[in-house]
């Protein structure tokens, strides 16, 4: 018996947890040289690839009706360009 | 015996495949719940956007209150969250491979138990984070940033206990000895609400308390 269905959830637990340490520990964010909208847009982007994972795997919408995986991409990929863009631009 | 292609993802492996015996692309849980669900992440994402142009109109407001915020908390709170979901897939998991084996019913539900505990320690984590505002003087009309952390943070930690409630009607049903003909769908339905609950923290957490 396979136990695939244990470990690929952990797989991604392990990734969710080590960005979330990455982007706690990550020193370039304190750096003085690098601009706060780069640096912003950094962790908006490991926040977005983190609620992707949480969406594909633990939602299991990797194997869910494309129509309801591209909503929930498409709301992923609008927060993510509207807030870098606020970040840039306002 | 698999009757269709093998998933990936979640590596759902199903022994003599689903009770309609097709494969392909599913659902996960009523369709009624990612109705609620995406409305929600909806209502979330203006919260969002809010947030970042209430930041570009104050920047320094935003930064020096971001930075008086508990950071390791918010941390502790994000991995509290990710575990819970953690648990929770798995309980859905071998609840969906085994729904008759005893064995794996027992072992869902203490899984959903675990999921349950993380879950709460956050709420309960809540509380000497807001009273440590609260007793410096800081309430949610102190400043736009507060007032938006305090209204954030307390709508979703409103999610979290109705999640609460989720997970325990998800435990009493895995706690049965006979599985129930819809228990699949209950259990991905709340599963599904729960993982929200967990996506909403996981972009809250870096705006509030990392953005500076």
């Amino acid at each position: 018996m396979r136990h695939v269905l244990i470990r690929s959830d952990t797989v991604v637990w392990v990734l969710l947890v080590g960005l979330t340490l990455l982007v706690w520990t990550e020193p370039l964010l304190t750096l003085e040289a690098v601009p706060a909208a780069a640096s912003a847009t950094f962790l908006v982007l490991m926040a977005a690839v983190k609620v992707r994972l949480i969406g594909l795997h633990f939602m299991e919408l990797r194997t869910a009706p494309l129509a309801l995986r591209g909503l929930f991409e498409a709301w992923l990929v609008v927060v993510a360009v509207v807030l870098t863009s606020i970040l840039w631009f306002l | 015996m698999l009757t269709g292609p093998q998933r990936e993802g979640s590596g759902d492996v199903r022994p003599g495949g689903d009770e309609v015996g097709t494969a392909g692309p599913h659902v996960p849980g009523e369709a009624g719940i990612w109705v609620f669900v995406l409305g929600d992440m909806a209502v979330f994402a203006l919260f969002f956007v809010v947030f970042a142009v209430e930041r570009a109109a104050a920047p320094e407001v935003f930064a020096q209150s971001s930075a008086a915020l508990d950071g390791g908390r918010g941390l502790v709170n994000t991995l509290l969250l990710l575990t819970s979901s953690l648990l929770v897939a798995r309980a859905g998991s071998a609840i969906r491979a085994a729904p008759g084996d005893p064995s794996t019913r027992s072992r869902a539900a203490a899984l959903l138990v675990g999921g349950a505990a993380c879950g709460t320690a956050f709420a309960l984590h809540k509380i000497p984070e807001y009273w440590a505002k609260v007793e410096s003087g800081i309430g949610v009309n102190t400043n736009e940033f507060y007032t938006l952390y305090f209204l954030y943070t307390g709508i979703h930690l409103v999610h979290v206990l109705i999640g609460l409630a989720v997970l325990t009607v998800l435990w009493r049903a895995a706690r049965r000895a006979v599985a129930r003909p819809n228990e699949r769908r209950l259990f991905e339905s709340g599963a599904t609400y729960w993982h929200m609950v967990d996506v909403l923290w996981v972009v809250l957490f870096p705006l509030l308390y990392l953005l500076g």
